[in-house]
């Protein structure tokens, strides 16, 4: 729940590619309805783009956050369903990039869309015991839906980086963690496969819901924290819907929410998704703030975290792009375009 | 030094020549010049060159063309600079004959760049800038000259038609050369109205991909074996370099290395710019033209378009460039351009280049850039007129 | 067997981070970092890490692709005079090419270059951005 020595976030970074495309946009190539679009539009990689070249832009606005000099990193972590290397570690070129190889821990971890906060854990963990002061998290996605599977319109790219490191240098300290996994094959993808299988209705009840909503009441519980406590409280959110019933069923209001959920505007950032609400919360908290991040992860589990916000937000947050920042900059495609981008015509 | 001249000339039509290969094409050159030259025997011959490797499938080129043209035994060598491999090749054989070492020496361009595919190409050319920090970042050759062009244009206030005056002076020109790929005359609405490849570059501004060689019989001027009515005079051969990539130059609108072996070529001719009748310049875009004009002295910096613009390059006009087509109409078989610059520079001076004949031309300037003119090789050639 | 590892691997200081050098004799910055200054010949170089940041000298798009850049094709590049000194050629990213302006401030980004093939190398490496600055 919590670790020995006092670990927060010194320093935070998003990042969100330039183009989308709309779900109608989608829709209309498939003759999908128009209404009941499970988002409006999901962010797209630019060619020159994939979970590598997004983690290093995101960590960079970390590192400009934190203050910190890259050397004093003593983990890299990535966190990602869209490793652009079956066999080759992302993380060890962000490492590079940020000048933090050398004398550092540095590894990609997979949990479907828990892989960001399955990293944080990590990342606590190895800063609360002192056998390092700083650690790198980073969830990061470029992810794919099979064209014409429902997970098409969803399926976007984003995520964020966190610098973890000791309390008294943290814009936001830990106040506890939690972890809930079973054994629920709600969404996978194959060795080789291109694009994921899932379970269509099997994907809510059992995993989704069960797993967010158990992590976070054993969490509250033990915690002794109501829904009220709460300034602000994030999601996994893998469609519009799915975080705010399941943050009404555990007495959030809208308003605590609304903040954290972008998916509306970039699509299923998967491991990037809950971390990146959390990004645009820290743009816009106040210090004293408390805040609930809880993550999911097909498979299946959910990562529960509590943090407040202290002061030091009020001179970190200019130091790097705003979230905000990513959301404006916005270059709307169309599916033609999309198809190009993501790989999808046949050339051989 | 001894003094050397330049007793026959050849070259094959520049061309896509589906039907001939390198080793062909070269020895087609060189059987032309020999012929021209009446001699047979060859202490040397120096062969330009860029890329036989990458698009040919074929290096070694010395001993190769020296075995085909019949001549095995003789010392043979490839001379390489980019695209002032043509260039550099007559240098060298210029310098083995000046030397006293040789008595007579072929050089010989060759070319041929139509069997690969143009991505190919663009990949082999972009070789002539660096590879470590241009073309691995996707740089090619004609971005280069385009980013060239286009700070060109934004210092000096102009526009892209400023630059159309060269295109339509090489085409004009082209089209009485029967050995020029493009043959037919370009009116300012085609120039206007051409398809960017790069832009500010239009097809209209950039030389063809194609094949070609050319080749010139270097001997000592004091035994000419009968030629002496033919015979021209180098007067003066000499290479200058400057930073191969462009972001290493203190002032890229500036071509420095043309400046500097252009003025070391003045002083070895005992000429200055006003003595020039004719300037073979490398056009392979229209903008290394105006910039060639200012870095060799005929015009002041940023001036170089108005010597299109007032007719000044016409073949009657003050300074006829591309007399012939230059690199943009007659082409640009990259390492065979330098040695048919000279091909044609000589054509004038002996006053056997027909319509394009630049009336009473004594002296000769041909200039033979490699990369963006990271090398740059000049030739004064001096008549008898 | 994988092609270009090791001439990729051994400039990924400078293409991940931008990391030139400096002459201990003369102060001259430099990108690329250099054997032998080109202001004084001084052969002493500590490394510098360039701030990514300048103005855009010039730029054009590319619609004929070298190999290995087709897909990509068309794309900007551009030279950028880095406010430290040195002029710094790459391609260019996240803008519309009507967008592009001489004289616009710009920051480096780390994007993929290209890569060798279905099988071989993912090339990364430096490329420019408008500000917005």
């Amino acid at each position: 729940m919590k670790p020995k020595r006092d670990v927060g976030i010194v320093g935070y970074g998003a990042y969100v590619p330039r183009y989308r495309i709309k779900a109608s946009e989608i829709a209309r190539v498939w003759g999908g309805a128009e209404e009941g679009m499970p988002i409006e539009e999901k962010a797209v990689p630019g060619l020159d783009e994939d979970t590598i070249t997004m983690s290093v832009e995101a960590a960079r606005n970390a590192m400009a956050r934190a203050q910190i000099n890259a050397q004093v990193l003593r983990a890299v972590w990535v966190g990602s369903e869209s490793h652009p290397y079956a066999v080759k570690p992302s993380s060890t070129v962000v490492a590079e990039a940020l000048g933090a190889s050398g004398a550092t821990l540095a590894a990609d971890w997979q949990f479907a869309c828990k892989a960001g906060t399955e990293a944080m854990q990590a990342a606590i963990a190895l800063v609360g015991s002192e056998m390092a002061d700083y650690a790198l998290a980073i969830g990061m996605d470029t992810a794919q839906g099979r064209p014409h599977d429902a997970l098409e319109y969803t399926a976007g790219a984003g995520g964020a980086a966190y610098v973890m490191g000791p309390a008294e240098n943290a814009l936001a300290v830990l106040e506890g963690s939690y972890s809930y996994v079973t054994d629920t094959p709600d969404f996978f993808r194959r060795t080789h496969q291109y694009y994921p299988e899932h379970g269509n209705r099997f994907t809510g009840e059992p995993a989704y819901f069960a797993h967010t909503l158990q992590a976070t009441r054993n969490f509250m519980e033990r915690m002794n924290f109501t829904p009220r406590d709460f300034q602000w409280a994030i999601f996994h959110q893998p469609n519009a819907k799915f975080p705010l019933q399941a943050s009404a069923q555990l007495g959030f209001t809208r308003d605590q929410i609304v903040p954290g959920l972008l998916v509306n505007r970039i699509g299923n950032t998967y491991a990037g998704a809950s971390l990146i609400g959390m990004t645009n919360v820290l743009d816009n908290a106040k210090p004293g703030d408390r805040i609930l991040l809880v993550s999911f992860g097909s498979g299946a589990g959910s990562d529960v975290f509590s943090y407040v916000v202290t002061d030091k937000i009020v001179e970190r947050r200019d130091l790097a792009k705003r979230t905000a920042w990513y959301l404006a900059r916005r270059e709307l495609i169309d599916y033609a375009l999309y198809a190009r981008f993501r790989n999808k015509l046949v050339m051989n | 030094m001894r003094d050397v001249s330049i007793i026959g000339v050849g070259q094959t039509p520049v061309r896509e020549h589906w039907d001939k290969s390198l080793r062909h094409l070269a020895v087609d050159a060189l059987l032309a010049a020999l012929h021209d030259a009446h001699v047979e025997e060859m202490d040397a011959i120096y062969v330009g060159n860029m890329l036989s490797g990458e698009l040919a499938g074929q290096e070694h080129l010395g001993a190769l063309i020296a075995d085909q043209l019949g001549m095995s035994g003789v010392a043979a060598l490839k001379v390489e600079a980019a695209c002032g491999a043509g260039g550099s090749a007559a240098h060298a054989g210029f310098l083995a004959v000046a030397s006293g070492q040789y008595r007579r020496v072929a050089v010989v361009g060759v070319e041929k760049m139509t069997d690969m595919w143009n991505g190919t190409v663009t990949s082999g050319l972009s070789m002539a800038a660096d590879g470590e920090y241009e073309a691995a970042n996707g740089i090619s050759f004609v971005g280069l000259n385009a980013m060239l062009m286009r700070r060109y244009m934004y210092e000096y206030d102009l526009v892209e038609e400023d630059f159309a005056p060269f295109a339509l002076n090489a085409h004009a020109n082209a089209a009485h050369n029967p050995n020029a790929m493009f043959r037919k005359h370009v009116t300012l609405e085609q120039f206007t109205k051409a398809k960017k490849v790069a832009d500010p570059i239009s097809l209209f501004d950039s030389s063809p991909i194609c094949d070609g060689a050319a080749a010139l019989i270097l001997s000592r001027s004091e035994n000419l074996n009968g030629n002496t009515a033919r015979a021209i005079s180098i007067a003066a051969s000499t290479i200058a370099t400057d930073s191969l990539a462009l972001h290493d130059r203190q002032d890229p609108l500036w071509l420095r290395a043309v400046e500097l072996s252009s003025i070391k070529a003045y002083a070895q001719a005992g000429v200055t710019p006003q003595d020039i009748d004719l300037f073979e310049l490398h056009d392979a875009f229209s903008i290394v033209a105006p910039m060639s004009l200012e870095a060799a002295g005929f015009a002041r910096r940023g001036a170089g378009t108005y010597f299109g613009r007032d007719g000044e390059i016409a073949i009657d006009g003050k300074l006829p460039i591309s007399t012939m087509g230059g690199l943009k109409a007659r082409g640009h078989p990259i390492g065979a351009t330098g040695v048919y610059q000279i091909v044609e520079a000589v054509q004038q001076l002996r006053g056997e280049a027909g319509k394009n004949q630049v009336p009473n031309a004594r002296i000769a300037m041909a200039q033979s850039l490699g990369g963006v003119a990271a090398t740059a090789v000049t030739h004064i050639l001096k008549g008898k007129g | 067997m994988a092609e270009n590892l090791a001439p990729n691997w051994r400039l990924r200081e400078q293409r991940y981070q931008l990391v030139g050098n400096v002459c201990l004799k003369c102060g001259a910055k430099h990108f690329p970092p250099r054997q032998v200054c080109t202001e004084c010949r001084g052969a002493e170089f500590e490394p510098f890490p360039f701030s990514g940041n300048g103005e855009l000298y010039s730029f054009t798009t590319l619609r004929q692709a070298p190999s290995g850049f087709e897909d990509f094709a068309p794309y900007a590049v551009g030279m950028i005079k880095l406010d430290e000194g040195p002029l710094v050629e790459a391609m260019l990213t996240d803008v519309n090419q009507d967008d592009l302006e001489i004289g616009m401030r710009m920051e480096m980004v780390t994007r993929k270059i290209r890569a060798e093939g279905e099988r071989g190398l993912l090339i990364y490496g430096y490329k420019f951005r408008p500000s917005g600055d």
